[in-house]
Parts: structure tokens; C-alpha cells; sequence
């Protein structure tokens, strides 16, 4: 029986870009910058490292294929670099490859960065592309706004919800976001909304106006992850642990079975039951401290909120608007602003989340500081669309806890 | 040996774009084009051509007909999509018909339909077997052209097979002369068109009458004993003019469905016989004329068995499902007459691997997916291992054809973001009645129309993707509401 990775890897230091519109910035440099922060506050050495993850979602728009503008980009020793990419799960996949690596003992210190350049494309919105040559001939014409807007309607005739009310607390995750992302140097957007602003925004796909959808940024974000032993023999204290690390894939069952309606999602669900099993949680919503998940649309994390199981089926709407997930509430869901503020670069997404709820446990989140430090943080991804997707489910806590 | 009309079809694209729009539009220009105002035209959406409005009226005429003892499929246009690429043979793959069936564009004149179905009687009285004739047009016409106010885009399908059917065939002859009225040449995108003067006294009231009066005597049948005179043109005076010539009776001129839906070009002919034959009654004669470059005469007998093979839509329903639209600037954009903005979005290379194509035809151009044989659950695409989360089980699936199938809306969205030719691009989980479902385009939807979870869909071939660089055209199938006098399906 598996023993699970619980307190078996450490993070020893992390970095993360300002994320934005990086007109003057190639993705090298975006790697350079959030890599000598992880750098110094790791106080090792480059040559220190072992091997390293490299996360891109979508490389043709910037680095190109494989793991050698890492190793370029950062001057790497002729050490093992793999590249990974799983839709916007690729940060944390990055992640996963690094804290396995260490906790299987091949490796003292593993790196794990994901970057991306999305603004070099001419147009708003992530890069329309193929699909694959198959997938092209019979997918619809989607969008990622597209493809979670449907949650909306399925949401709706499965709980009976009126249009209205979804939209009301969708617009309170955004103007929740806006709210955060305005306390957060390196976010992306800056600027407080309003719900009217929120609501009255232009129509992208039904529902979802214009404020419902995240930024798409340019950005890198990394972790230099160790044993609790070495980090401790560099003189670390108060490590933060990884307690569970969980990916969920689509396997068709959504898109070509009849079994699931539309208004959640399956593998969050899944992963995330796994990873509080991994965690030893038992009540996450009284457990998780703070969460970062992947609200690319607000309806997103409304929805994620019952399927991470802190919220009850159905039960979303009242809690969004109860304020339970804003930055003051007991369980605080986008603290440094989220994908919809900090922004969206989507290798550096999953990464870009556990930086933050390591500096909150450290208490060095600045402005946006926690009152009280969070025994464990979760952060989410889902990469792909409602009916068809990659979830991974991150958490890590104090060390012992 | 008897041979007759076993089945037929039609279809007309939904919208009926108003002339009087179209009038106003270029009266600065045109101001002769007034007399043309009155009425509407049928339109194709973005996603329809030829070939897929011919899919969609051999569907309406095969209804639930065994289609495996088809003997043959023609497709008659001159607007076909592809030049070289058997157009008929998309048709074929759409309809999900047996190998075997042989298939052949028609092309070349306005007179392909009537000549196509004439050739399909001798075929048919040869031994070929039951013969699909269908004819569709789409004719791409200059703005502010009589032409674009006259034509219509539409198809007909009519089954040919031994044996009275509905109608039975008497008699049919050819008239040929190269009289050319107008020609499209090579390369060239826009009719030519010489005097309507000339055509009306040379064309029309010197040739046709030849082709009729050989069939009339081939058939056995005074002119005065024609129910229903098909004269497929725009103007309606000519059609009265020849009947008198003729000497058929005044009422037996049939509506040349200029008001409602435009001249369908090589269709027409068999349009308005697919519509003569929706209203006739036992024992009518029906007489259906084709001009170009000479004419085509047939004669027709109404059987008893019309009343058993009237199509679920026809041309009546088809009229009856016309929606107007004034959005003449919609017309020009998606008929390519103007340029528009289309944003880098629309960049995106739509180029298609033959090969992808060829081996997945039956899923794409068929919509035909599998079904389990351990536990019967159909799902699309066909997998080498089945999707039912409780069975899992590999090997080989049945053929599960998922285009007639009764569907509804799961989930759905109108986006403004995806590029498409017709924002908002509406599209969503479509689930099939007994298993299967698909994230798929809807097409058709009407601006401002309400899509709620659990309506029912139905699905239509359509074009799916363009790749002007390469002057190729994908298909595949959409899903769009179930309009109230849509077939029900299976």
C-alpha cells in the first residue's frame, strides 16, 4: 500500500514574476526573475540542483519544444531537464515530477519552473490553435470561456437556480478577486471592480461577461523542493511540507457517456477526496486554511468550491455570497488576486499558487497577510474544459500538522 | 417496364432574405431593380452548400427507406464545391450508403437536374436499380444583380425505381441546342448574362415547346389533360405565354415560388415537382420542363401510392420553417461579396490531412459511432475500448450511426470569443435517446432564439471548417432545434 508523499518533501525556496503584459520581456527573462528569487531564498547554489521540471502549456507561442530553454535560460549544468505540459495543470505537474524525484531519493534538491508568454499574439484571450488533427475535424468551435460557460446552464437546471442569483455570486468572485489582485505588486490586473461593473461587462460566452474571465498573462513562477532532513540542515525551520499531491484525468466518461449532467466536475471531485485522504484531512472545510484554485472563469470556482468538498452540493451560491471565501472570511479562495487578477500564464499557474500560500504560512505575504497563518493551504488546477480535463489537487501545510 | 417516383424530398435554407432590403440597398445604383422587390429568397447559411443542402433533402426523401438497395446516387449543380473531388460522393458517405452504390456528379447546365432525372428513367428502365436523384444549388451572384434578387438556394431529391411508385413515368424528351443565355466560364465567379428579350422569344418560346410537345406525344397525352405545368424561371409571365402556345390550361401553371423562395437554379425543376407532388391528387398528370442550352420535358401520372410517400418536410415544410431576414449586410459577409474584418482569430490553418480524413470518414462525414458488444452502450467516436465507466471492455464495436437519432440539449453557450463566420458561435453537449452524446456546433439557431437544457436537437451535415488557402472545405455534422415542423425523428 502506498504510503502517500505526505511530509516528505519540503519546499526550501520559492520565486514567482510579476505576471502582466510583458511586452519587453522574452520568456527567459521571465524564468531568470522568478528563479533568483527561488534561488535566494532557498540559499543554495544552482549546482546544488539535480534536476529540474520545466512547465509550458503552449510553447510555440514562445520557448519552442523540450527542456533546454530552461537549461539555456538559466545555465543549467548538464543536469536532467524534463519538460511537461498538461493544459493548465502543467505548473503543478512540473511540481509533482521535482517533490517525486526528491521524496524517491534520486535526488537531494529538484527544480521545478513553469513559464509562459501569452501576450505575443495579437489578440486578447489565449491563442486560438489546433486541437490536434483529428480532434479539429469534429470538436465544436470552442473556447475556454465556451466550454465553461456550459457549467453555467448545467449548474442552473440542476439546482434550480436562477440565472440571476448564479450570476450575482459569480460576480462577487470577481469583485472578491479584483479586491485581492489590488493588494498585489506582482498581479496582473490591479484595479477594485464593482458587482455592477462585474455584471454589466460585455457578454464573452453566455454566461460569462467579460469580468468572469481571467487575465491571460505573461509570467514564471518556481519551487526548489528538498527533504525536510537537508532543508533542515541548511538551517530551515517552520518547513512547509507537501502533504498530498493528486491528479485526476478525464477518461471520456464526461464527454461520451451519459452519466454526468454537466454542472461539476468529476475528477476534482476525485483528486481532491484522494488528497485529503493523502493529507490525513478529514473535514477540509474546517482543515485547509486557504485555498488558491483555478477559477479561469468564476463560474469555475463557484463550482470547484463543492467539487474540493468545502462546500456542500448546491450549496455554493450561499457561501459565495455568505463572503465565507473572501479575503476576511474563514476560508479565504484567491488571496493574491487568483488566475482572474495575478493572472493566467499557464505553465506558471500551479506554481504561482503555492507561492503564495507559502509566503502566507511564512507570514510574509505583505498587505494581503493573513492574520493568522494557515496550518494547510490547497491549490487547484484544471486544465482543459468541464467535459474533458486534467485536475490536479496540491496541498501542503506546516511540517507535523 | 413502369418506372415512377418512389420518394422525394426538399429543402430550402432557412432564411428568406427580403428583396425589398436588398432594393433599397443598391437603389443608388441600380434604381431598374425595383421591379424585382417584391418577396423573399432563400438563403444558405454560412455552413451550407450543394452539397449539404442535397444531404439534407435526400434525407427528408429517404425517411426511413432501407437505403442499403439504393442502386445509384446523382448529384446534379452547377455550383458543386469541388471541381475534382466526386461531390456525390460526400453525399453518399453523409448518407452513410453502401459502398456499392454508384455515384456521379451532374453539372454543366441549368438543365442538369431534369436531364439527370431523364437519364436516371432510361437507367433505371435499363436495370440499374433504384436511382437518388437530388440537385441543389447555391449561385453566387454579383451585388445588385437581377440574379441576386431572383435566385434562391435550395435542393430536390427524387428516387427513381422500377414500378409506379407515387408517379409513374410516361414520357420524356430532350430538346438540344447550344443556346447560350448566359455561361459561367472558367475561373470565373459570376454568370454572364446576355438579354432577357432574346432569351424569353428564342429560348424559352422556341425550344421548350419542342421538348414538350415530343413528350406530351411520347406520353400519349394532350396538352390540355396537364394538371401541373413545372416551368422553372424567375419571370412569371413566361411560364402563362408558353402554357397558351401549348395549349395548356391556364390554371395548370404552377407557382414558380419566385415570392417565396427564389429560383433554385438547377434544382428548381425537381423543387417544384417535389412541391407539385406534396398537393396533387390521384390521377393528375404533372408535366416538368428544364431549360439550358435546350429543354427537358417529363410527364408524370399520379398514382394511389403518393399519399404513403410524402416526406416528413417536402418542400411545403420547408417553406412553412422560412424565417425573414433583413440582414443584407449578414448575406453579403458570409457569401464572401464583401470583405470583412474577420480578426487573427479567423488565422487559425484549417488545413485537413487526407489521410485523417479518409480513415475516419464514416465517423465524420457519416456521424456514425459504435456500440458496445459487451454492453450495448452507444458512444461516439467508436473506441477500441468502451467509455461505460462500469464496462471498460475492448475489442471491435458495432456501427452506430447517430445522425437520425432523437437528441436534446445538456449544456450550451453562445460565444463571442471563438471566431466564426456567424458570431455568436452556439455550440454544446448534445445527448443522444438511448446513449451516446457529443460536445458539438449548432447551427441555425435564431438570433435572440431561447436554448434551454433539455430541448430536443436534431442533426444536420453541414460545412464545418473552410480552408481558403488551400481551396478545401471540411464537413461534419451540427446540431440545431428541433423546429415545430421539422421531421420527428426515428
Amino acid at each position: 500500500m502506498a504510503s502517500g508523499i505526505r511530509d516528505k518533501v519540503a519546499l526550501l525556496g520559492m520565486g514567482c514574476s510579476r505576471f502582466g503584459e510583458r511586452w519587453n520581456d522574452n520568456a527567459e527573462a521571465l524564468i531568470l526573475e522568478a528563479f533568483s528569487e527561488a534561488l535566494d531564498d532557498a540559499g543554495i547554489e544552482k549546482c546544488q540542483i539535480d534536476a529540474a521540471w520545466f512547465a509550458t502549456a503552449i510553447e510555440e507561442q514562445h520557448v519552442g519544444k523540450s527542456g533546454i530553454p530552461l537549461a539555456m535560460a538559466l545555465r543549467l549544468p548538464l543536469i536532467p531537464v524534463t519538460r511537461v505540459e498538461n493544459y493548465c495543470a502543467s505548473g503543478s505537474e512540473a511540481f509533482r515530477g521535482a517533490v517525486y524525484a526528491v521524496a524517491s531519493g534520486a535526488c537531494d534538491v529538484a527544480l521545478a519552473l513553469g513559464v509562459e508568454k501569452l501576450k505575443d499574439t495579437g489578440y486578447g484571450g489565449l491563442p486560438q490553435r489546433s486541437r490536434g488533427a483529428v480532434n479539429d475535424m469534429y470538436w465544436s468551435n470552442l473556447s475556454a470561456p465556451g466550454a465553461f460557460a456550459q457549467l453555467a446552464t448545467a449548474y442552473q437546471a440542476k439546482h434550480g437556480v436562477a440565472r440571476e442569483d448564479l450570476k450575482r455570486a459569480m460576480a462577487h468572485v470577481s469583485v472578491k478577486s479584483h479586491a485581492n489582485g489590488a493588494k498585489n505588486p506582482k498581479a496582473h490586473l490591479r484595479k477594485a471592480i464593482d458587482e455592477d461593473r462585474a455584471l454589466n461587462a460585455p457578454m464573452i460566452a453566455d454566461p460569462l461577461g467579460l469580468f468572469d474571465c481571467c487575465g491571460v498573462s505573461d509570467g514564471a513562477a518556481c519551487a526548489i523542493v528538498t527533504t525536510p532532513d537537508i532543508a533542515r540542515g541548511l538551517g530551515r525551520t517552520d518547513l512547509v511540507t507537501v502533504k498530498a499531491l493528486q491528479l485526476s484525468v478525464s477518461n471520456g466518461t464526461e464527454s461520451q457517456h451519459n452519466s454526468w449532467d454537466g454542472s461539476h466536475f468529476m475528477t476534482t471531485r476525485v483528486a481532491s477526496a484522494r488528497a485529503y485522504e493523502e493529507a490525513g484531512i478529514s473535514n477540509p472545510r474546517e482543515a485547509i486554511g486557504l485555498t488558491e484554485v483555478h477559477d479561469c472563469f468564476s463560474v469555475t470556482e463557484l463550482v470547484t468550491m463543492e467539487d474540493l468538498h468545502l462546500s456542500p452540493e448546491g450549496g455554493a451560491i450561499k457561501d459565495v455570497m455568505d463572503g465565507v471565501f473572501d479575503a476576511e472570511g474563514p476560508l479565504p479562495c484567491q488571496i493574491d488576486g487568483g488566475l482572474k487578477c495575478f493572472g493566467h500564464p499557464i505553465g506558471a499557474s500551479g506554481l504561482r499558487m503555492l507561492y503564495e500560500i507559502y509566503l502566507q504560512m511564512q507570514g510574509r505575504a505583505g498587505d494581503r497577510q493573513r492574520s493568522t497563518e494557515p496550518t494547510f493551504g490547497l491549490t487547484h488546477n484544471l486544465g482543459g474544459f468541464p467535459h474533458q480535463n486534467v485536475c490536479s489537487v496540491v496541498i501542503v501545510g506546516q511540517e507535523g500538522a | 417496364m413502369a418506372v415512377g417516383i418512389h420518394a422525394f424530398g426538399g429543402y430550402l435554407p432557412r432564411r428568406r432574405l427580403s428583396r425589398q432590403i436588398v432594393v433599397e440597398a443598391n437603389a443608388w445604383f441600380a434604381p431598374a431593380l425595383k421591379g424585382l422587390g417584391r418577396g423573399e429568397r432563400a438563403i444558405a447559411n454560412w455552413d451550407e452548400d450543394p452539397v449539404t443542402m442535397a444531404v439534407e433533402a435526400c434525407r427528408d426523401a429517404l425517411g426511413l427507406l432501407d437505403r442499403s438497395t439504393l442502386g445509384a446516387l446523382w448529384l446534379a449543380s452547377t455550383t458543386l464545391p469541388f471541381e475534382d473531388r466526386q461531390n456525390a460522393g460526400i453525399v453518399a458517405e453523409a448518407l452513410g450508403l453502401d459502398s456499392t452504390v454508384r455515384t456521379l456528379d451532374i453539372a454543366g447546365s441549368q438543365r442538369a437536374g431534369t436531364s439527370a432525372l431523364l437519364t436516371a428513367i432510361d437507367a433505371v428502365a435499363g436495370g440499374a436499380g433504384p436511382v437518388l436523384v437530388t440537385a441543389a444549388e447555391k449561385r453566387r451572384t454579383r451585388v445588385a444583380s437581377p440574379l441576386e434578387l431572383t435566385s434562391g438556394d435550395g435542393a430536390a431529391a427524387i428516387l427513381v425505381g422500377e414500378g409506379d411508385g407515387g408517379a409513374v413515368v410516361l414520357g420524356a424528351a430532350t430538346e438540344t441546342a447550344d443556346f447560350v443565355d448566359h455561361y459561367r466560364g472558367q475561373h470565373q465567379d459570376f454568370d454572364y448574362v446576355w438579354e432577357e428579350r432574346w432569351i424569353r422569344d428564342e429560348g424559352y418560346q422556341k425550344l421548350v415547346p419542342v421538348a414538350v410537345e415530343r413528350a406530351l406525344a411520347a406520353a400519349g397525352v394532350g396538352a390540355a389533360d396537364i394538371q401541373h405545368f413545372c416551368f422553372p424561371t424567375s419571370t412569371t409571365r413566361v411560364a402563362a405565354a408558353l402554357a397558351r402556345r401549348l395549349g395548356l390550361s391556364d390554371g395548370s401553371v404552377r407557382d414558380n415560388l419566385q415570392v417565396s423562395c427564389g429560383e433554385t437554379g438547377v434544382a428548381h425543376p425537381l423543387v417544384m415537382l417535389v412541391h407539385v407532388l406534396q398537393q396533387a391528387d390521384e390521377g393528375d398528370l404533372i408535366l416538368v420542363t428544364g431549360f439550358g442550352q435546350g429543354g427537358d420535358a417529363v410527364v408524370l401520372r399520379v398514382g394511389a401510392g403518393l399519399a404513403d410517400r410524402q416526406p416528413v418536410r417536402g418542400i411545403e415544410g420547408s417553406l412553412a420553417a422560412g424565417v425573414s431576414d433583413t440582414n443584407y449586410q449578414r448575406y453579403l459577409a458570409i457569401n464572401d461579396l464583401i470583405t470583412i474584418e474577420r480578426g487573427l482569430r479567423a488565422e487559425v490553418d484549417k488545413q485537413t490531412g487526407l489521410t485523417t480524413l479518409y480513415r475516419n470518414r464514416a465517423m465524420l462525414l457519416g456521424f456514425i459511432g459504435g456500440r458496445c458488444r459487451a454492453c450495448g452502450t452507444p458512444q461516439y467516436p467508436a473506441s477500441g475500448a468502451c467509455v461505460n465507466p462500469d464496462c471498460g471492455a475492448t475489442g471491435p464495436q458495432d456501427r452506430y450511426p447517430f445522425a437520425d437519432r432523437s437528441a436534446q440539449l445538456n449544456s450550451y453557450t453562445s460565444d463571442r470569443l471563438t471566431y466564426s463566420p456567424d458570431p455568436p458561435a452556439y455550440y454544446g453537449m448534445v445527448q443522444f435517446e438511448g446513449g451516446g452524446r457529443a460536445m458539438i456546433d449548432f447551427t441555425d439557431v435564431d438570433p435572440g432564439a431561447t436554448l434551454e437544457v433539455g430541448v430536443p436537437m436534431r442533426m444536420v451535415f453541414r460545412v464545418k471548417d473552410y480552408d481558403p488557402m488551400r481551396g478545401f472545405r471540411r464537413y461534419f455534422w451540427k446540431a440545431m432545434p428541433v423546429l415545430p415542423s421539422a421531421p420527428a425523428e426515428e
